[in-house]
């Protein structure tokens, strides 16, 4: 276990770092600076705010700067919020951000999972093919377009919900729905097609033949290899939520972490972007690594090594 | 053919020619043809979207009003006034015809991207099943890490880079969307070049790259068709994220994605702009998603 930690962290090393190089360059390739405005500064004020930030000097060694204070923990100031630091930014986001990722996650599993067993149980009855063409269309109705219809319903016409904004548990139930919708579909895809194999195998006969309730069977016995194939999945779902919540943000006007990401990257706000992509590839290694565990603890079978 | 001799030589073709016709069997791509017709989704789908293709490639032409024209008179008119079918959008733009336009864009880029995806992961990945070792576990290693990368932000950081240009959608797109195909490819060419066919191509003395080309890559059809059909309608989704969050195709030209965000701005004085565009775009990605599903079922029937 510990060497697996070990070998996986030396994997997650580099590639963390592989990503803070490829956006720092694609960043700053990019043309405009954050200090360009309406208005024109003139020369000479712009050159002291560039050397203020240590912009004057050469590429390479504004890159070797950046990295050693990210290596000391010092994600930089925001260049375009005078005075808040990025690591400002990124905490007063990140709990908006997790709510919503999490509470997502959780629903999807959730339902993905029990939608997943019946339809699994009912094999080709008229429950499953129902599910399944639910799964269907909520693989291929996209968040853009599930959220605003849904405001449009429950927010606009029936009045039950907020339309946008942060303000108490109420506001998170639309945003919350829309994000899991497309994970519901594919999670409960993958947990009949897995529950379908399993109830086939011998293991699940010579449960039956003790004679086991139906309860256990399915929930003891069958759940846990059946969704295998679900944990592995995790890592994929993740970011899937990921790439939903920059929509989400911006439809509800969320104070998350995504929508700091998009204004930054639209206005060249080079730390914040920078402080961002390393926060959320941080995250979807680690929850890479946790699916890994995950899938080890629940199939004796695989050795972590 | 033994007792063939002292048949009349009619008579002898005949049975020839029924003996073909008996030992004719049917091949894996018919017997998949087979499967798939009789799948009422996917045929059901085909149907749908040839016609979509066909309206996205001749419709535009047909309209009455071209998708960048602005009429002042126009603005906000709902659906079937003023020889707008479909309504007209804030700068009073018939919906109809940019309807069309945006769903000629979202095919090209689907299609153009995945080639894109295609290409590489083919390539990538026959090249890794096939030269195997340590090469391999490299070269698949690369696939796994970019695979844990968030990629949604470095398409975001390509298009503020080299600005909103609609080829660069293509290849950025393309470029994050090949690492499934390549691990179908890899999976594949691994059971593959253990056959006798590559064995017998190898002993003729050809090159790896011959071999790869020649017979490797025709006999990953089966699969790389399946997926093709599958991520047809995730690139069509990715390029629509970009589109709304304004980072996709630039105005006037326009995209389903495009559409569908500028119609959630304006849903609630007009919501036919959000309404027909959504509609189109599910219908799309339900047609490819079906067809894909059918495909798998009818090449790969034990999956089912």
């Amino acid at each position: 276990m510990f060497r697996f930690l070990l070998r996986r962290l030396m994997v997650a090393v580099p590639t963390l770092f592989l990503v803070v190089t490829a956006a720092f360059f694609m960043m700053r390739a990019a043309p405009g600076n954050p200090f360009d405005s309406d208005r024109k500064l003139p020369p000479e004020v712009e050159r002291s705010i560039m050397a203020k930030y240590g912009m004057d000097r050469p590429l390479g060694e504004q890159y070797v700067a950046y990295v050693s204070n990210v290596l000391q923990g010092d994600l930089g100031p925001s260049l375009k919020y005078k005075d808040k630091s990025v690591a400002e930014l990124i905490s007063e986001g990140l709990p908006t951000s997790a709510t919503i990722g999490l509470s997502a996650l959780t629903l999807a599993c959730l339902v993905g999972i029990g939608l997943g067993i019946i339809a699994a149980l009912r094999q080709n009855q008229m429950i499953d093919n129902v599910t399944m063409a639910i799964a269907v269309l909520g693989v291929c109705i996209p968040t853009f377009v599930t959220a605003p219809l849904l405001v449009l319903v429950f927010a606009a016409n029936l009045g039950w919900l907020p339309t946008a904004g942060l303000n108490g548990i109420r506001s998170l139930i639309l945003p919350v729905t829309v994000l899991a919708l497309p994970q519901i579909a594919i999670i409960s895809r993958l947990t009949r097609a897995g529950m379908i194999e399993v109830l086939r195998s011998n293991y699940i006969r010579t449960a039956r033949a003790k004679g086991l309730s139906e309860a256990r069977i399915v929930l003891g016995h069958g759940l846990r290899a059946a969704i295998l194939p679900l944990v592995s999945y995790l890592g994929p779902a993740c970011a899937g939520l990921l790439t939903g919540s920059l929509v989400i943000e911006k439809i509800f006007s969320l104070p998350g972490l995504g929508k700091s990401f998009v204004i930054g990257a639209l206005q060249r706000d080079y730390t914040v972007v920078m402080g961002v992509v390393i926060v959320y590839a941080g995250l979807i290694l680690l929850l890479n690594l946790l699916a890994d565990i995950a899938y080890a603890l629940l199939d004796p079978r695989v050795k972590l090594s | 053919m033994s007792q063939g001799n002292s048949m009349t030589p009619a008579a002898h073709q005949g049975s020839q020619t029924m003996e073909r016709a008996a030992v004719k069997g049917r091949s894996l791509w018919d017997d998949a043809r087979r499967r798939l017709l009789a799948n009422r989704a996917a045929t059901i789908s085909m149907g749908l979207l040839i016609a979509l293709v066909f309206l996205a490639i001749v419709g535009p032409f047909l309209t009455p009003f071209t998708y960048d024209q602005i009429n002042k008179n126009d603005v906000w008119a709902s659906p079937l006034t003023a020889g707008h079918l479909m309504g007209a959008d804030s700068l009073g733009r018939d919906l109809l015809a940019r309807l069309l336009v945006g769903l000629r864009v979202s095919l090209a880029i689907g299609v153009v991207a995945t080639a894109v995806s295609l290409v590489i992961g083919v390539i990538w990945g026959a090249t890794a099943g096939y030269l195997g070792g340590r090469i391999d576990e490299l070269m698949m290693r690369l696939v796994d890490i970019l695979y844990s990368l968030p990629f949604i932000f470095f398409v975001i950081l390509l298009m503020v880079t080299f600005g909103r240009n609609i080829i660069l959608i293509f290849l950025a797109i393309g470029a994050v969307e090949w690492l499934t195909m390549s691990r179908i490819v890899r999976g594949q060419t691994l059971s593959l070049k253990q056959k006798e066919f590559v064995e017998a191509a190898r002993a003729a003395g050809l090159s790896d790259q011959a071999i790869i080309t020649r017979h490797i890559v025709p006999n990953l059809l089966g699969p790389v068709v399946v997926y093709v059909t599958l991520t047809i309608p995730a690139v069509i989704l990715a390029e629509s994220f970009l589109s709304f969050l304004g980072m996709g195709v630039q105005e006037p030209l326009t995209s389903l994605g495009t559409l569908i965000s500028q119609g959630a701005q304006d849903m609630e004085a007009a919501p036919w702009l959000l309404i027909f565009p959504s509609v189109t775009m599910v219908a799309t990605l339900m047609c490819f998603n079906f067809i894909g599903d059918g495909l798998r079922d009818a090449i790969d029937p034990k999956d089912r």
